[in-house]
C-alpha cells in the first residue's frame, strides 16, 4: 500500500555508502503523577479497564480540564536538565482529530507555545561524545488505549470489534522532540539508542516517571530521512511509532535505514507516513499515509488558562535538578575504578543506573558489572528484553553477589540462582532454600567424597602423594560432579591434599 | 393559589420566611401553572415535579426545625436544559442527547441543591444554544407569552417564556452572544450575563467556551441579583473561574441610585436595522435616566460594528471542537449507517452525528472546521482575536469616560415564528448589541423598558459595566426599573 512495488532491503552498510540518515526522535515520557493530568483520577498502571476515569477524562458534555501543577513542575525540571529555555509564558491548544480512544475527539496538548524549547544534552557511544538538540518538550495528555478483537494482526484493520480502556486517557505526557540529529551513518543507530537511553537515566533521575518503556511510560518515534551522501536535500521521511525497547530503537534506524535505500535505488518515492515496528523480527510497516493535508486544527485551549511559571520557582526548581549525566558519568567511574572500556561497555549496554542500583543495595561495582554485563546481558540478547525490564531487580542482584560473598553458593551455583529469580520463584534466598543450591562445606560429606575420589583414580592420587599438586584438579572436578556442583572447591582441595600428605 | 405564581423571588422569600406559606405549597403552585400553559409554551423540556416537591418539603421541614436558610431556600427555579442535573435528563436540545442524564451536576446546580431551590424542571433552548429564536430546539420552539405566534428568542427561550409566563419566578440561562438578555428583552423580563469567569461553567455543555457564562433570568432586578449571589463565586473546577469576591450585587439591586451615574449612551447602536418603536422606548428610558439626575454622554466604539464579523470566527471555530465529543462512542445517540451490517466507528461516528444534529450546529461546526484550517487560521481565526482585542480596547477607552454603557438589547422586538428562518445572516444581525459583551467577557444586563409602540410587544434595555463591576449593572438597572417599570403579562396571549 505504501511503495508502488516492493523494494529489497539495502544491507546497513552498504546503504551507507551511498546515503547518510537524517534522525529526529520524538520521546513521550508517562509522569508518574500520582492524578492525571487535568483531573483527580489515579494513574496506576494496570487496573480493571475503565475504573480510573472521571466526566474530565471521559470528556463527558460540561467537564473541564484543570492542570496538574505537579505535571508543570515535572515539565520544568525535564525542560530544565535538558538545558532549555523555559517559557514565560505558555498556553496549551486542542489538537483536533475524530478517534474513538481519544475521548473529546480532542488532544489537550501545547502547539506553537511549548513549555521548554531550544535546550542540548550530550551523548556518549564509543567514547565518543554527541550533542543531541532538543528543540522542544512540551505537556499533552495521553489517549485511552484500544484493544481490537477478531483480527489477526490486533490492529485495527481486519477487527470486527473494538474495546475501549480510558484509564490511560489523560495521564500527563512529556513530548521532547529533537532537532534533526546529523551524526555519521554507522553511529546513527547506536546515537538514537544512547539518547532513548540516557532520557530514561534522566527520567529516573530526576523521579519524574518510572520510564518503563515495556509498559509505555517511555515511548520513542523514529523519524528518518535519507539524503544522498554530499548532498544537502531532505529525503521523505518515514515515522517509526512507540518504539518499545532501546534495543529495537537501535533496530529501527537500522532497518528503516536499508528499507528507505532499497526504494530510492529502486528510483521510488518514499511514502511519508507513520510505520508499525516488528519486535519480532526487526522490521516495520505501513502505518496510515500521512498526507500534508492532515490537519489538526490547532488552537489556543479556551478552557485553560495560560501556564506562566515564575523566574523565582523556575530558579527554585533548577535547584533540585540531578547531576548532569557527563559529569556523573564521570564521578561514577572514578568511584568505581572502572577502566574506560569497563565504562564504555557499562553505557552501551544501558546498565549504568541498575549498576548504581545494585551498588547502593551493597554489590561491589566490579561484581555488579560482572553480573549485569555478563550474565544478564545475555539472557537479554537472548530474549530481546532491555536490561531493565528483565524481571530481576538490581536489589536482588546485589542479594545474590551478598549470597556469593558469604560463601553461600558459587558462581556457577548463582547462574542457577538467577534462573530461579527470573523464572519468577521468588528472592534469592528463597530460590537458594527451594531448589537445594547451598554448597556443601561440611567436612563430613565432603571427605566422604573425596576418598570416594581418591579410590577410583588411585593414578592421580599418587601423583599427588609425589608431589604434583596440579593434579588435584582432576580429583576436584570428580568432588564437584559428585556433589552436583554443590561442594565448596576451596575446602574441596583441602581435603584432597591433608589426605594425600 | 394562582397568585403565588406571580409574586417575585424576593418576595416569595419573605413570605416562606415568616411561615406565611410553604415551599410545598409555592412549588405545587409552579407544577400546577406549567401544567396549565407549558402546553401553549413549550418552554420545559422535561417536568420534575416529584424531585422539586421533595426540595420543597425538604426545605419546609428545616424551616419548621427552626434552622436557619439561605434567602432563596424553598423559591423554585427553571434550568436551562444545557446544564446538567443528576437525576433530569439532560439534552442541550438536541436529538444527539436525547434521554440522557448526566451523572454529575454542574456547579451552579450543586450550589442551587445546596441553597434549597426546588428544580421545577429542564427548559427549552435552540440547539447547543445556537440560535436567537428558540427555532433551532430539535424538541420544537417555545414559544413567546405575549404571542404565542411569535417567538420568545434565544438562545434561553424556554427559560425566558417560563419566568415571563409565571412558570417560575426564576431561571437559569446561558449567554454565549446575547443568549440571556435578548430573550429577556423579547419576553420583558430581567436578564444578567455575568463577568466572564464570574459564574462557573463545570457542568455546563460548552458551546464556545472563552464566550460562555452562565446567568440568572427574573422578573425583577433584585430577583436577578439574589440567584445570581447563588451562582456565583470562584469554582476550582473551573480554570477560567475568577478567583476573586462576589462583586455586591444585591446591595446595588437595593440601592438603585443613577444620581450622579455616568452613562455612556453607544453611538453604533441606532438607526439602520433598529425598529423604530425599540428606538422610542430606549429614548424615553434614557430621558428618564437623565431626569433621574445620571450624566448621559454620547461614546463611540467604532470596533464594535465588527463584533458579529469576529464572533461568527470565534464561536463556531470553538463549536467545531467543543461538538466533537459527540460521537456515539461513550454516550448519547448511536446511528449505524444504512444498509451496513458491520459498520466502521469512523461510520458510526458520521452516521450518528448527520442524523443528531439540525442543520444550525452542522453549519456552525462546518463553518468553525473551515475557520481554523492550516492556511486559513491567520486570516479567520487570528483575525478574529484581533477583533476581539480591539473591541476590549474599546471597552476599555468607554469606561474611563463613564459608569455603564446603554443601548436597546436587541434592535427589534420578537419576530414571528419562521419569518427569519431563511435567513441565518437576518437572525444573526440580531445579536449586534449583546455580542461585544461577550467577546470582551464584560457583563450585561437586560431590563424591561416597555411595550413598542409599533408592535405592541415588549422592548429591552442594556446596561454593560466593565468586568467585576456586576454590581454597576445592579444598581442602574434597579433605578430604570423603578423609572420605567416592567409590562406585566396578564396572560398568555394565545
Amino acid at each position: 500500500m505504501s511503495t508502488p512495488t516492493k523494494t529489497p532491503l539495502v544491507p546497513f552498510d552498504d546503504a551507507l555508502t551511498r546515503y547518510e540518515p537524517v534522525m529526529g526522535l520524538e520521546v513521550h515520557v508517562e509522569l508518574g503523577t500520582r492524578t492525571k493530568m487535568f483531573c483527580g483520577c489515579a494513574t496506576e498502571f494496570g487496573a480493571e479497564p475503565n475504573t480510573q476515569v472521571c466526566p474530565v477524562c471521559l470528556g463527558l458534555p460540561g467537564a473541564l480540564p484543570v492542570v496538574n501543577a505537579k505535571a508543570v513542575e515535572s515539565a520544568i525540571r525535564i525542560g530544565l536538565a535538558l538545558n532549555c529555555e523555559i517559557a514565560e509564558w505558555c498556553r496549551f491548544a486542542r489538537k483536533n482529530y475524530f478517534y474513538p480512544d481519544q475521548p473529546k475527539n480532542f488532544q489537550t496538548s501545547q502547539y506553537d507555545e511549548p513549555i521548554a524549547f531550544d535546550g542540548y544534552t550530550d551523548v556518549e557511544v564509543d567514547g565518543e561524545v554527541y550533542r543531541i538538540e532538543i528543540e522542544r518538550a512540551h505537556m499533552e495528555e495521553d489517549t485511552g488505549k484500544s484493544l481490537h478483537v477478531g483480527g489477526a494482526t490486533g490492529r485495527i484493520h481486519g477487527a470486527d470489534h473494538s474495546l475501549l480502556d480510558y484509564n490511560r486517557a489523560g495521564i500527563p505526557l512529556i513530548e521532547i522532540v529533537t532537532r534533526t540529529i546529523e551524526v555519521p551513518g554507522d553511529k546513527a543507530p547506536a546515537v538514537a539508542r544512547a539518547y532513548v537511553n540516557q532520557l530514561r537515566d534522566l527520567m529516573l533521575a530526576l523521579g519524574v516517571s518510572d520510564a518503563r518503556m515495556d509498559q509505555g511510560s517511555l515511548r520513542a518515534d523514529v523519524n528518518l530521512s535519507l539524503k544522498p551522501t554530499g548532498s544537502s536535500t531532505l529525503g521523505t521521511r518515514s515515522e517509526t511509532k512507540n518504539v518499545n525497547s532501546f534495543r529495537s530503537v537501535e533496530r529501527a534506524v537500522r532497518y528503516e535505514v536499508g528499507r528507505h535505500a532499497g526504494i530510492l535505488d529502486a528510483g521510488q518515492k518514499v511514502v511519508q507516513e507513520t510505520r508499525h515496528f516488528h519486535e519480532s523480527d526487526g522490521s516495520t510497516s505501513s502505518g496510515r499515509e500521512k498526507s500534508d493535508a492532515e490537519d489538526y486544527r490547532y488552537f489556543p485551549e479556551p478552557d485553560l488558562a495560560p501556564v506562566a511559571p515564575s523566574r523565582a520557582w523556575v530558579d527554585e526548581l533548577r535547584g533540585t535538578l540531578p547531576e548532569p549525566p557527563s559529569e556523573r558519568r564521570k564521578r561514577l567511574q572514578a568511584e568505581w575504578e572502572f577502566s574506560d572500556l569497563d565504562m564504555r561497555d557499562t553505557i552501551g549496554a544501558g546498565a549504568l543506573e541498575l549498576i548504581v542500583a545494585t551498588v547502593e543495595a551493597g554489590a561491589a561495582p566490579q561484581a555488579a558489572r560482572k553480573w549485569w554485563l555478563g550474565e544478564l546481558a545475555r539472557r537479554s540478547n537472548d530474549t530481546g528484553v532491555d536490561l531493565a525490564a528483565l524481571p530481576i531487580t538490581p536489589a536482588q542482584v546485589a542479594g545474590i553477589q551478598a549470597l556469593i560473598d558469604a560463601g553461600k553458593i558459587n558462581d556457577k551455583l548463582a547462574r542457577d540462582v538467577f534462573d530461579g529469580v527470573l523464572a519468577g520463584e521468588g528472592t534469592p534466598e528463597e530460590v537458594v532454600a527451594s531448589r537445594g543450591l547451598e554448597v556443601v562445606s561440611d567436612d563430613g560429606a565432603l571427605g566422604e567424597a573425596v576418598d570416594r575420589a581418591i579410590e577410583a583414580n588411585p593414578d592421580v592420587a599418587d601423583k599427588i602423594r609425589d608431589g604434583k599438586l596440579q593434579a588435584a584438579g582432576a580429583l576436584i572436578g570428580a568432588v564437584m560432579k559428585e556433589m552436583r556442583g554443590q561442594a565448596d572447591a576451596g575446602r574441596v582441595r583441602e581435603l584432597i591434599l591433608e589426605k594425600l600428605s | 393559589m394562582s397568585d403565588l405564581t406571580r409574586l417575585h423571588a424576593s418576595d416569595l422569600a419573605a413570605q416562606l420566611a415568616d411561615g406565611s406559606v410553604t415551599s410545598v405549597e409555592a412549588t405545587q403552585a409552579q407544577i400546577d401553572r406549567i401544567a396549565a400553559v407549558d402546553g401553549d409554551l413549550n418552554a420545559f423540556l422535561h417536568v420534575d415535579a416529584e424531585g422539586a416537591l421533595a426540595t420543597a418539603a425538604d426545605v419546609d421541614a428545616r424551616r419548621a426545625a427552626g434552622e436557619s436558610l439561605p434567602t432563596l431556600a424553598g423559591v423554585p427555579i427553571a434550568v436551562k436544559d444545557l446544564i446538567n442535573t443528576v437525576g433530569q435528563p439532560t439534552t442541550a436540545g438536541s436529538k444527539i442527547l436525547e434521554g440522557w442524564v448526566p451523572p454529575y451536576d454542574a456547579t451552579v446546580v450543586t450550589r442551587l441543591r445546596a441553597a434549597g431551590l426546588p428544580i421545577l424542571g429542564k427548559t427549552n433552548l435552540d440547539e447547543f444554544a445556537m440560535g436567537s429564536s428558540n427555532e433551532h430546539s430539535a424538541y420544537g420552539p417555545a414559544r413567546n407569552p405575549w404571542d404565542t405566534g411569535r417567538i420568545p428568542g434565544g438562545s434561553s427561550g424556554g427559560s425566558a417564556a417560563a419566568v415571563a409566563a409565571f412558570e417560575a419566578p426564576l431561571a437559569l440561562g446561558t449567554d454565549t452572544g446575547g443568549s440571556i438578555r435578548q430573550p429577556g428583552a423579547m419576553t420583558g423580563i430581567v436578564g444578567v450575563k455575568p463577568t466572564y469567569g464570574g459564574v462557573s461553567r463545570y457542568g455546563v455543555i460548552a458551546m464556545a467556551s472563552s464566550l460562555d457564562q452562565v446567568g440568572p433570568m427574573a422578573r425583577s432586578v433584585l430577583d436577578a441579583a439574589l440567584l445570581h449571589e447563588v451562582i456565583a463565586g470562584h469554582d476550582p473546577r473551573d480554570s477560567t473561574s475568577i478567583d476573586a469576591p462576589v462583586p455586591s450585587v444585591v446591595e446595588a439591586a437595593r440601592r438603585g441610585d443613577v444620581a450622579g451615574l455616568r452613562i455612556g449612551v453607544v453611538r453604533e447602536f441606532a438607526g439602520e436595522g433598529f425598529q423604530p418603536g425599540v428606538q422610542r422606548r430606549f429614548d424615553e428610558a434614557v430621558a428618564k435616566l437623565a431626569d433621574a439626575g445620571a450624566e448621559i454622554v454620547e461614546v463611540s466604539c467604532p470596533s464594535f460594528t465588527h463584533g458579529i464579523a469576529a464572533y461568527y470566527l470565534v464561536m463556531p471555530s470553538e463549536v467545531s471542537s467543543n461538538l466533537a465529543r459527540f460521537d456515539a462512542m461513550r454516550y448519547g445517540l448511536r446511528v449505524s449507517p444504512d444498509g451496513n451490517p458491520s459498520p466502521s466507528a469512523e461510520q458510526v461516528m458520521a452516521a450518528t452525528r448527520d442524523a443528531g444534529f439540525g442543520d444550525e450546529v452542522k453549519r456552525r461546526i462546518i463553518l468553525g472546521t473551515y475557520a481554523l484550517s492550516s492556511g486559513y487560521y491567520d486570516a479567520y481565526y487570528g483575525s478574529a482575536q484581533k477583533v476581539r482585542t480591539l473591541i476590549a480596547q474599546d471597552f476599555t477607552a468607554a469606561f474611563e469616560q463613564v459608569d455603564v454603557l446603554f443601548s436597546p438589547t436587541a434592535p427589534t422586538t420578537a419576530w414571528r415564528l419562521g419569518e427569519k428562518s431563511d435567513d441565518p445572516l437576518a437572525m444573526y444581525l440580531e445579536d449586534v448589541c449583546t455580542i461585544p459583551a461577550n467577546l470582551a467577557g464584560v457583563p450585561g444586563i437586560n431590563v424591561p423598558i416597555g411595550l413598542a409602540d409599533d408592535s405592541g410587544l415588549p422592548v429591552g434595555g442594556q446596561f454593560l459595566a466593565p468586568a467585576q463591576a456586576d454590581e454597576r449593572l445592579y444598581n442602574a438597572g434597579a433605578a430604570l426599573e423603578r423609572l420605567v417599570p416592567a409590562p406585566v403579562l396578564e396572560e398568555v396571549v394565545r
